[in-house]
């Protein structure tokens, strides 16, 4: 996969669990402020990053250092490039 | 102890949505039975009709408030909005401490219960559990959904009791209000269709099985015909408030609640007997200080089983004889469980307001045993303006509300 194809997969998996905008989804949108988000959609936007891209991350330190779209972007194309 | 009326009704039912909509499908005689072939697929299933609600999106209730709801609370909450809104009850409202809830559904979602278990059992792993799925599943799943999302900060209460819930439901705003805890309450029962809800009835022989092909003439309550329940969903939704606070805010009335109780029947799980009923309509009437002959009409729980239609007819024609006119609503909506009790008590409180009693559906050929009732064959005037609702659930738990016109 190249970054881009991970970073649709990303956007469009989540705009599908989150019912959000797709067009209102840039690398500098904060999760909570802007897209709306709280604690309980963090958990349920683990499983469906564990589900897209078929590793787990439930565990792992950085996913608390997230703060935006860009944020998760990043870390989802490290965990792939270190596979 | 104050005096309770109802300023607001919502109903999300099989006949379509409002409480508009409901009136005017029962004054109609339209049935909301449908034939559901997908039933077929669960082995030993016999029956495969239900009544099922039409035409609902869920959509329009924000995500924020949705992931947590299953259909049924899903149901709650726009039965709530409806009655909120005729009511003249803001946010405002909501927020202020004196405004509560009592809604209750038979069990948690059983379909977010088994998509859940689907999935746990293909390697019982929690990993793909969602944040939300206990919000669906919970006992007070419908109640909590309400008051999140009407921001409603007064009393919660979730009381659970199969059937009967709805007539509880009612019952237990009633006394909050008429104690003083609260001005106002959001009362009813919730529920969504499953296969698995019709299977306990079918697995019990007390499921309808012997008109999949003519879905809209079963149930048969009262008649000699009837052969069992037919499974239904929705909610519906009174909001009860004490007469002070209606008349400081200029609140239409639209009824009064004068009586209430419910009571244990231990002679056996499943067999509903004539006396526990007829004790039970006794104690709501006195609960109200009325007689049976200011009673001018029983909306009788009825669902079109062998035993219990017989039960409860033998029980009305000893509290109240022959005169009085009676009809179960099953046969237009099927039996909506959790939400039976309510959603008829809103037709009930709507049958006053419009002067029109409603006839029992399918009713074509009284079966004797029932008692020598006066079933209502056709659309009546009201005559005395006040009325006994029953619901009763399987465990033996019975109840009786009574409602009249405010005077």
């Amino acid at each position: 996969m190249t970054d881009q194809e991970i970073i649709e997969l990303i956007n469009t998996s989540l705009a599908e669990e989150f019912e959000l905008a797709l067009q209102e989804m840039t690398p500098d949108s904060t999760l909570f402020d802007e897209l709306g988000l709280d604690s309980l959609d963090v958990v349920d936007l683990v499983i469906v990053l564990e589900g897209a891209f078929g590793f787990k991350i439930r565990e792992q330190e950085a996913i608390r250092q997230i703060r935006t779209l860009g944020d998760i972007h990043r870390f989802v194309i490290s965990k792939k490039l270190a596979a | 102890m104050r005096r309770v009326v109802v300023t607001g009704l919502g109903a999300i039912s099989p006949l379509g949505r409002g409480t508009g909509a409901l009136f005017e499908g029962l004054l109609q005689g339209r049935s909301g039975i449908q034939a559901v072939p997908e039933m077929a697929a669960v082995g030993g299933m016999r029956t495969r009709v239900a009544g099922l609600v039409p035409g609902i999106d869920p959509r329009e209730i924000p995500r924020k408030f949705r992931r947590s709801m299953s259909n049924m609370s899903i149901f709650a909450v726009l039965a709530c909005q409806e009655a909120l809104a005729q009511a003249g009850v803001g946010p405002e409202e909501c927020a202020d401490g004196r405004t509560g809830v009592a809604i209750g559904s038979t069990v948690g979602s059983t379909r977010a219960t088994e998509d859940f278990f689907a999935d746990y059992f293909t390697d019982r792993s929690l990993e793909r559990m969602k944040s939300t799925f206990f919000f669906q599943i919970m006992n007070h799943s419908c109640a909590v959904n309400v008051a999140q999302a009407l921001g409603i900060v007064g009393r919660v209460f979730a009381p659970s009791a199969a059937c009967a819930t709805g007539c509880q439901t009612v019952g237990l705003g009633f006394e909050t209000i008429a104690m003083g805890k609260q001005e106002r309450m959001l009362c009813g029962g919730a529920e969504e269709f499953h296969p698995l809800t019709a299977g306990t009835f079918d697995m019990m022989n007390a499921a309808s099985i012997g008109f999949n092909d003519r879905p809209q003439h079963t149930p048969r309550p009262f008649d000699r015909g009837r052969d069992g329940v037919v499974c239904a969903e929705g909610s519906g939704i009174l909001l009860l408030e004490s007469l002070d606070s209606a008349h400081r805010r200029g609140a239409t009335v639209l009824a009064e609640i004068v009586g209430f109780a419910t009571l244990s029947d231990p002679v056996n799980l499943a067999n509903p007997n004539a006396a526990a009923i007829a004790g039970c309509m006794r104690l709501a009437l006195a609960d109200a200080g009325m007689a049976p002959a200011e009673i001018g009409y029983v909306n009788a729980h009825a669902t079109a089983t062998e035993q219990g239609d017989i039960a409860e007819g033998e029980a009305i024609a000893a509290v109240f004889g022959d005169a009085v006119p009676v009809s179960s609503l099953k046969g237009h909506l099927g039996h909506a469980m959790a939400a039976s009790g309510s959603l008829e008590l809103i037709a009930g409180v709507e049958m006053l307001r419009h002067n029109s009693l409603i006839p029992t559906l399918n009713l074509d050929d009284p079966d004797p045993a029932c008692g020598p009732l006066r079933h209502l064959r056709g659309v009546e005037p009201v005559g005395v303006k006040a009325l006994i609702k029953n619901n009763f659930a399987l465990g033996g738990v019975n109840s009786s509300i009574v409602v009249r016109s405010l005077a």
